[in-house]
C-alpha cells in the first residue's frame, strides 16, 4: 500500500512513525544505520534558519535531515 | 579545528593495522559512535592528548597509545567513531578493518548512556565479528541527568559481555573501566556472547556459504559475519580481504557460485538486495530495542529542556545568523584586544635579548659575519614570528575550542546547510571550513566527514578561503597598523575586530562563490542526501581546554613555525647580504618580481615573502619587516608604530595593507596543506587546481582593487 504522508507533513512539536524509506541507496544504508527503520518514532523538534534543514529527535540523538530527503521518508497518518 | 600533531600528520596519526606489541601486552581497540566521548576516554587512558570536540566525525583515523592498570599493559587504538560497520564511507572502513584485520585482543565498545539503543546497533555488529567485545557506557552522567537509568548487570546479562559504565571526564571512573578489562582478560567471568538470528531465509543463505568457507579453510575472519557480507555484495570488505588477509574471494569460482546461488534463492523469495540490507538491520535494530525495553528506564524529567531553549535562539530564524557573526566578531575582539599588550611586551623583551646576545657574542669572539647570521638573521625573524603570532594564538585557540567543546559547531553546519546546498554542496562544509580557522591542513583532514567524494572534494578545494593561524596575526596586525590608527582603547579593538570579521565574511563569500562555480564546472553534481547529528549542548571543561590548546595547539603550531622561520631568517639574510654586481640578491629577485607585483597593489619583496613563506605562512610579514630593515638603515623596531613606520617608508599606502591582506587571504597554501592534499585526494590534478585556485583569485582580485583605486585616488 502507498503512504501519503512524508517526514515534511510533520511539524516542528509534532512525531510520527516511520513506514518506509524511498531514498536512494546511501541515504538508505545511512538513515539505517542511525536506527530508522519500519515503527520507528521520530519527533521532529526544530527548523534551521532557513526553515530547510530540520531536526529529528531518533531514537534519543538529535539528526538534521534536509527536505529533499524527509520527502522520501514516509511516515503513519 | 583539530589542530594537534596527531591531525598534521607528525605522530600517531593513522597507525594503519599493525599494532607491534610484546608478549604480556593486550591490543584492546576503541570504537563507538561519532560523538560519545571515544577519544575522551583513549586520552584519559592513555594521558595522550588526541583532540577532542563535541561534535560527530572528529577522529578520522586510527590513534594508538599505551595504558597500564594494575596488572597488565595495554595498547589503545582510537579508532573512527561510526554508527555501523557496513563501510560505506572511509572512517567505517578504517574502523571496520581494524575491529576484523587488527586482531585487537578486546574492542571496548564506547557507547553513549543517553541514545544506548542506536549505540546498541554497533555493539551487536561489533559482537558478530569478534567475540572480545566490552561495552562502555559512558556520559552515565548525563544520562542521569536526563532521567535515563541503565541496568547495568541485566545489560551484560543480555548482550553476554562486561559492561562497565563511565564519565569520561572524570578520570577516577576510567579504573572501573580498566578493572574490568583486566578481569576479562583474567577470565574471573565467563561470558557468553549474543548471537542474532536472522529471518529462516537469510539464515539458510548464510549457512550454505559459511560451510564453503569452512571447507576451503578461510581463517582469519569470522566466516558467519563474512557470508552475510558477501551476500551483500561488500566489494570494500573482499578487497581488503585479499589485501590483509591474502585471500582473493573473487577468483574463487566455487565461493563466487555460492554466492549467486544465495542471491537467486533469496531474491527469488522476495529478499532483493535491499531488502535484505533491510531486513539485516531491522533485526539488528529489534534486538537492541528489545534489550533497551528491559534494561532502560525513563523517569519521566525535562528531557533536555536546555537544548531546546538554546536551539531555538541559536538556529533560530531571526536569530541564527546575528548570532553566528556576533560570536564570530567577539572572538574576533577578544583576540585583537587581548593581543596588543602581550605582543607589544613580548616583541621588547626579545629585542632586548637581541642586544644582549649581541654583546655575548663579541665577547666570545665570534667573527661578526656568523653572529650577524645568527642573531640578524634567525634570531630575529624567530622572534617577529613569536612576538607577532604567540599572543593572538593563545587567545584564539583556546576560545574556538571552548566553542568546540560546547557542541556549537554543528549548529553551524546546521544553519549554513541551505547555502551550501544551493552550491550544490554539504552542509558538513562549514565544519571543515571552521576546522579551516586553526590550520588548513588539519581542515582538509577533516573533509572525509563528508561523505560524497564530490562534495569532499569541494571542501578540499576551498578550505584555504578561510585564513589559518598562521596568516590571521598578520591580518590582524596589518588592520591595527592600517585602518585603527592613532584610535586607542576599546574602540579601536572593536573596530579590529570589525574589520576583520568583514575579511573573514569575504573569504566565506569567496568560498560559496568558488564552490558554486566548481560545481558548475569541473565537479559538476547535485547535492547528495544529508543527514548530521546535532550533539547535546555540554558544558566544556574551561580548565582543561585552556592547558591543552595552549600547550598542544599553539605551542606545536608555533613550534613548527619557528622551525621554518630560523632557517628562513638565515637565506634572508643570505639574499640581503650577498651582492652581485652592485646590489644583492634580495634586490635582484625583488626588481625581477616587482613590475607584476606593482600591478597587485604590492611590490616586489612582498611578493617575494609570499613566495618564500610556502612552509608557513607565518612567516610572511617577518620575512617583510627583514627584507626592509636590511635595506633600509633601520634596526630597532620595538613597537608596532615603528612597524608601521618602516612599512610607509618603503611606500606602503593603505590600498598596499589591502591588497596584502586580500593576497594573504587568496593565495597558494603552505606546503604542509598542499602535501595533505595530495594525500587526501591522491591525484596531482586537485593538489595543482587547489594550488592555482586561490592563487588566481588573488592575483586578480588584488588587481581588479588597485586599479579602482588608482582610478579615484
Amino acid at each position: 500500500m502507498a503512504f501519503t504522508r512524508c517526514l515534511n507533513d510533520i511539524k516542528p512539536g509534532q512525531f510520527a512513525h516511520i513506514k518506509q524509506l524511498c531514498t536512494d541507496e546511501n541515504m538508505h544504508r545511512r538513515l539505517l544505520d542511525i536506527g530508522l527503520i519500519e515503527n520507528t518514532k521520530i519527533k521532529c523538534i526544530g527548523k534551521s534558519p532557513f526553515g530547510d534543514p530540520k531536526a529529528f529527535l531518533i531514537r534519543g540523538a538529535v539528526i538534521a535531515i534536509r527536505e529533499e530527503d524527509c520527502k522520501d521518508i514516509m511516515i503513519d497518518d | 579545528m583539530g589542530l594537534t600533531k596527531s591531525s598534521v600528520g607528525i605522530k600517531a596519526v593513522d597507525i594503519g593495522l599493525s599494532i607491534e606489541k610484546s608478549e604480556n601486552e593486550y591490543v584492546i581497540a576503541l570504537a563507538g559512535n561519532p560523538n560519545v566521548g571515544k577519544s575522551t576516554v583513549f586520552n584519559g587512558l592513555t594521558g595522550l592528548n588526541q583532540h577532542t570536540g563535541n561534535w560527530a566525525g572528529k577522529t578520522v583515523t586510527n590513534a594508538k597509545g599505551v595504558c597500564s592498570s594494575k596488572k597488565h599493559s595495554y595498547i589503545m587504538v582510537d579508532i573512527p567513531g561510526t554508527y555501523s560497520l557496513m563501510a560505506h564511507s572511509t572512517e567505517e572502513e578504517v574502523a571496520r578493518n581494524f575491529i576484523c584485520f587488527g586482531k585487537p585482543d578486546a574492542v571496548v565498545v564506547v557507547c553513549d548512556a543517553t541514545c544506548l539503543e542506536r549505540n546498541l546497533n554497533l555493539v551487536l555488529q561489533t559482537m558478530e565479528i569478534c567475540n572480545n567485545v566490552i561495552v562502555c557506557l559512558n556520559l552515565i552522567d548525563e544520562a542521569k541527568r536526563k532521567g535515563i537509568r541503565i541496568n547495568k548487570t541485566a545489560l551484560s546479562q543480555k548482550l553476554g559481555v562486561p559492561v562497565v559504565s563511565t564519565v569520561a571526564r572524570k578520570k577516577k571512573s576510567l579504573t572501573t573501566l580498566l578493572d574490568t578489562v583486566d578481569n576479562y582478560f583474567d577470565k574471573k567471568m565467563i561470558f557468553k556472547p549474543l548471537k542474532i538470528t536472522y529471518n529462516e531465509k537469510i539464515e539458510n543463505a548464510v549457512y550454505m556459504i559459511e560451510q564453503i568457507l569452512t571447507k576451503k579453510g578461510i581463517d582469519g575472519v569470522n566466516t558467519r559475519w563474512l557470508s552475510l557480507r558477501l551476500i551483500e555484495n561488500n566489494k570494500s570488505l573482499i578487497d581488503d580481504i585479499n589485501k590483509y588477509l591474502g585471500i582473493d574471494i573473487n577468483s574463487d569460482d566455487e565461493i563466487k557460485e555460492a554466492v549467486n546461488f544465495a542471491q537467486t534463492l533469496l531474491s527469488n523469495s522476495g529478499i532483493d538486495e535491499n531488502a535484505y540490507k533491510e531486513s539485516i538491520v531491522s533485526s539488528i535494530m529489534s534486538v537492541a530495542e528489545d534489550i533497551c525495553k528491559d534494561t532502560v528506564k525513563y523517569d519521566k524529567g525535562r528531557y533536555a529542556e536546555f537544548d531546546k531553549k538554546a536551539d531555538k535562539i541559536l538556529t533560530g530564524r531571526l536569530t541564527g545568523y546575528p548570532i553566528m557573526l556576533l560570536l564570530l566578531m567577539f572572538i574576533f575582539w577578544l583576540t585583537v584586544s587581548g593581543a596588543n599588550y602581550p605582543s607589544s611586551v613580548l616583541s621588547n623583551w626579545l629585542f632586548y635579548l637581541q642586544d644582549k646576545l649581541h654583546v655575548l657574542f663579541d665577547i666570545l669572539k665570534i667573527p661578526p659575519i656568523i653572529s650577524s647570521i645568527v642573531i640578524d638573521g634567525a634570531y630575529r625573524v624567530l622572534a617577529w614570528v613569536v612576538s607577532v603570532m604567540l599572543p593572538p594564538m593563545a587567545i584564539f585557540f583556546p576560545l574556538f575550542t571552548l566553542l568546540e567543546d560546547s557542541g556549537y559547531l554543528p549548529r553551524i553546519a546546521y544553519n549554513l546547510d541551505k547555502p551550501f546546498k544551493k552550491c550544490s554542496a554539504c552542509g558538513k562544509q562549514a565544519l571543515t571550513m571552521c576546522m579551516g580557522f586553526g590550520c588548513n591542513a588539519a581542515g582538509i583532514v577533516g573533509c572525509r566527514i563528508i561523505d560524497s567524494p564530490r562534495e569532499r572534494l569541494l571542501a578540499v578545494l576551498t578550505n584555504c578561503f578561510v585564513p589559518c593561524n598562521g596568516r590571521f596575526p598578520a591580518l590582524i596586525a596589518l588592520i591595527s597598523m592600517f585602518f585603527i590608527g592613532t584610535a586607542t582603547g576599546t574602540f579601536s579593538s572593536i573596530l579590529s575586530a570589525l574589520i576583520l570579521t568583514l575579511f573573514i565574511i569575504l573569504g566565506i563569500v569567496i568560498t560559496f562563490l568558488t564552490t558554486k562555480i566548481l560545481s558548475k564546472t569541473v565537479l559538476k553534481g547535485i547535492p547528495s542526501s544529508f543527514t548530521l547529528e546535532l550533539p547535546p549542548y555540554r558544558r566544556p571543561q574551561i580548565g582543561k581546554v585552556i592547558v591543552r590548546s595552549v600547550f598542544d595547539r599553539t605551542l606545536f603550531v608555533l613550534g613548527r613555525a619557528a622551525a621554518v622561520a630560523a632557517p628562513m631568517g638565515v637565506i634572508i639574510w643570505l639574499f640581503a647580504n650577498i651582492t652581485v654586481g652592485d646590489s644583492s640578491i634580495l634586490n635582484i629577485c625583488a626588481d625581477f618580481l616587482d613590475p607584476f607585483a606593482k600591478l597587485m597593489g604590492l611590490d616586489g619583496i612582498i611578493l617575494m615573502a609570499f613566495i618564500l613563506g610556502i612552509p608557513a605562512n607565518e612567516i610572511v610579514l617577518p620575512i617583510i619587516i627583514m627584507a626592509y630593515m636590511s635595506s633600509g638603515s633601520l634596526t630597532e623596531l620595538a613597537s608596532i608604530s615603528q612597524m608601521q613606520n618602516l612599512f610607509i617608508n618603503n611606500g606602503w599606502t593603505v590600498t598596499t595593507a589591502v591588497c596584502v591582506m586580500i593576497f594573504s587571504l587568496f593565495h597558494w597554501s603552505c606546503s604542509t596543506t598542499l602535501i595533505t592534499i595530495k594525500k587526501e585526494t591522491g591525484s596531482l590534478k586537485w593538489t595543482v587546481l587547489a594550488f592555482f585556485l586561490p592563487t588566481i583569485i588573488g592575483i586578480v582580485a588584488c588587481v581588479i582593487f588597485n586599479s579602482v583605486i588608482s582610478i579615484f585616488v
